[in-house]
């Protein structure tokens, strides 16, 4: 390959052999392809980690609601139906996302239940000045107002997370590089009962 | 590296900060080298003595930045039992930002402010002074300690205690070399000197200024950048713009607050009323903030 009127710094490159400079690109190429499938990697199980950030907090809610339930029932006497509904809510909740045969469907339709009972139930309360003062009352309301910010925060970080593998995973190059594993597209959560949109307010 | 989703200048701001210990390592052995030479021919004492303090600083700042800075502000770490929803706020923030939870601080003083530290977010602290905790609704405090973990998110604390190691360093530099220079103890010999001398006398008394326009430049630009990154984790540009509101109604200043440290802060500890944007700004004027985050409000 090297002809003699080559100019210097050519003819030097050619007396690198060809075989070597193959090499180093599929080195090259092989390094880029790991660096890839390691970033889907973190990036699907970032999703993962996310999706049970939610469960935790829903986890922390259905915690807190016999709390609550057991300190208003000294004050709202008349309202023992609502309080039940609280309850019966709660525990549906509580068994749908422990049964792993019921999909996310099922878990958020028993969520969004329990939503509209316990906005309810919070707007009941605001009728009874003694509740409102106990200390104990406050405290679990900062709880479940706080507990309603991280489930709805937990959701927004977990559509953020899905939003950036689903694109790297359609982008070029890495959309081949998926090919190559386990790399699934993930799904968005939808809120699908409008009751579900409207977080309880919880105002004391 | 995984891009960051909601911290995208994370990146960023991790490549600058290694050009940023580049360019100042740089600079600085030049500026040693310069100082030496001008003093007495002495170039490799001036440089070993430059890189031996930005060592010693970047050293401190790196192990103990965040402590330093705590303690500096008179901040006391605080549970979940003295101040809850200040607890829940951060932690609810961790959710959202998938960042791990920083230490908390309430400082205790009137002027209302705000300031996140640490080199890395798993080392990381936020602080709040008692006089904007008391004065903020719980949306307009999420809004401030979004703004707060997004400089953390961001990296920006990382690279605003680099920044001030090198501007440290070079001002202690020219000083020491201006001080030696007045009393006389310093002055070069021999002929050929006089320019040398010269050349170093105005770069002792420009660079420490160049350097603040260069660390105040990108402070500014940083706190733009939080405001968005921590709108973009509320989702609520509103109550940050509400919670800025009150804090550009004060006259107070922080007492704690040093010109080391002002910087840190969510808006100027020692200007808070400043309107105008000067080049000697730590932060952009709190007006324009707000005008940027309504805009911010009004687009959703």
């Amino acid at each position: 390959m090297a002809s003699t009127d080559h100019p210097l710094a050519l003819s030097l490159l050619a007396e690198i052999p060809m075989n070597l400079v193959w090499v180093a690109v599929a080195v090259l190429v092989l390094l880029w392809f790991v660096a890839l499938y390691n970033s889907l990697v973190s990036l699907k199980n970032i999703g993962k980690e996310a999706w049970a950030q939610i469960d935790v907090q829903l986890k922390r809610r259905h915690d807190l609601i016999p709390n609550l339930v057991e300190t208003a029932k000294g004050y709202m006497k008349h309202e023992r139906e609502t309080l039940e509904r609280v309850i019966q809510a709660r525990n549906a909740a509580v068994t749908a996302t422990a049964d792993p045969s019921k999909g996310p469907a099922a878990v958020g339709a028993a969520e969004a239940m329990l939503s509209g009972v316990l906005t309810k139930f919070l707007a009941l309360a605001e009728a009874y000045p003694d509740l409102k003062a106990n200390q104990n009352m406050l405290a679990l309301q900062e709880e479940l107002s706080s507990t309603e910010n991280r489930i709805s925060f937990a959701r927004q970080h977990y559509n953020d997370s899905v939003r950036r593998y689903n694109t790297k995973r359609e982008q070029f190059p890495s959309n081949i590089v998926k090919n190559f594993g386990d790399f699934p597209p993930q799904e968005f959560f939808e809120i699908e009962e409008p009751g579900e949109r409207a977080v309880p307010k919880v105002s004391f | 590296m995984v891009s960051p989703g909601l911290f995208q200048y994370a990146d960023a701001n991790r490549r600058r900060s290694v050009i940023l210990i580049v360019v100042a390592v740089l600079l600085l052995g030049l500026f040693g080298l310069l100082l030496g030479e001008a003093v007495g021919r002495v170039p490799w004492i001036g440089l070993s003595v430059a890189t031996g303090l930005a060592l010693v600083l970047a050293l401190t700042a790196w192990t103990q930045g965040g402590a330093l800075v705590l303690a500096a502000s008179g901040a006391k770490e605080i549970g979940k039992s003295a101040d809850p929803e200040l607890v829940n706020v951060v932690e609810e923030l961790c959710i959202a930002s998938g960042l791990p939870r920083p230490r908390i601080f309430v400082i205790d003083s009137q002027a209302p402010n705000a300031f996140a530290t640490g080199m890395a977010p798993e080392k990381s602290a936020v602080a709040i002074t008692r006089g904007l905790r008391e004065r903020l609704t719980r949306e307009e405090l999420q809004g401030v300690m979004a703004h707060e973990m997004a400089h953390i998110g961001n990296r920006d604390t990382r690279v605003m205690v680099l920044m001030a190691v090198i501007v440290g360093s070079i001002a202690i530099l020219a000083d020491i070399y201006l001080r030696g220079m007045r009393y006389g103890g310093m002055r070069s010999k021999g002929k050929g000197a006089a320019p040398m001398a010269i050349l170093a006398l105005v770069c002792a008394i420009l660079a420490p200024l160049a350097a603040t326009m260069v660390q105040f430049a990108v402070s500014r630009r940083r706190e733009y950048l939080a405001d968005a990154t921590g709108a973009a984790m509320t989702r609520n540009p509103g109550a940050l713009a509400d919670a800025l509101e009150k804090l550009s109604t004060t006259d107070r200043k922080l007492e704690s607050a040093t010109r080391g440290t002002q910087h840190l802060f969510i808006v100027n500890p020692l200007r808070p009323r400043q309107t105008l944007n000067h080049v000697f700004a730590t932060h952009p004027p709190v007006a324009e903030r707000i005008r940027k985050l309504r805009a911010l409000a009004g687009a959703r």
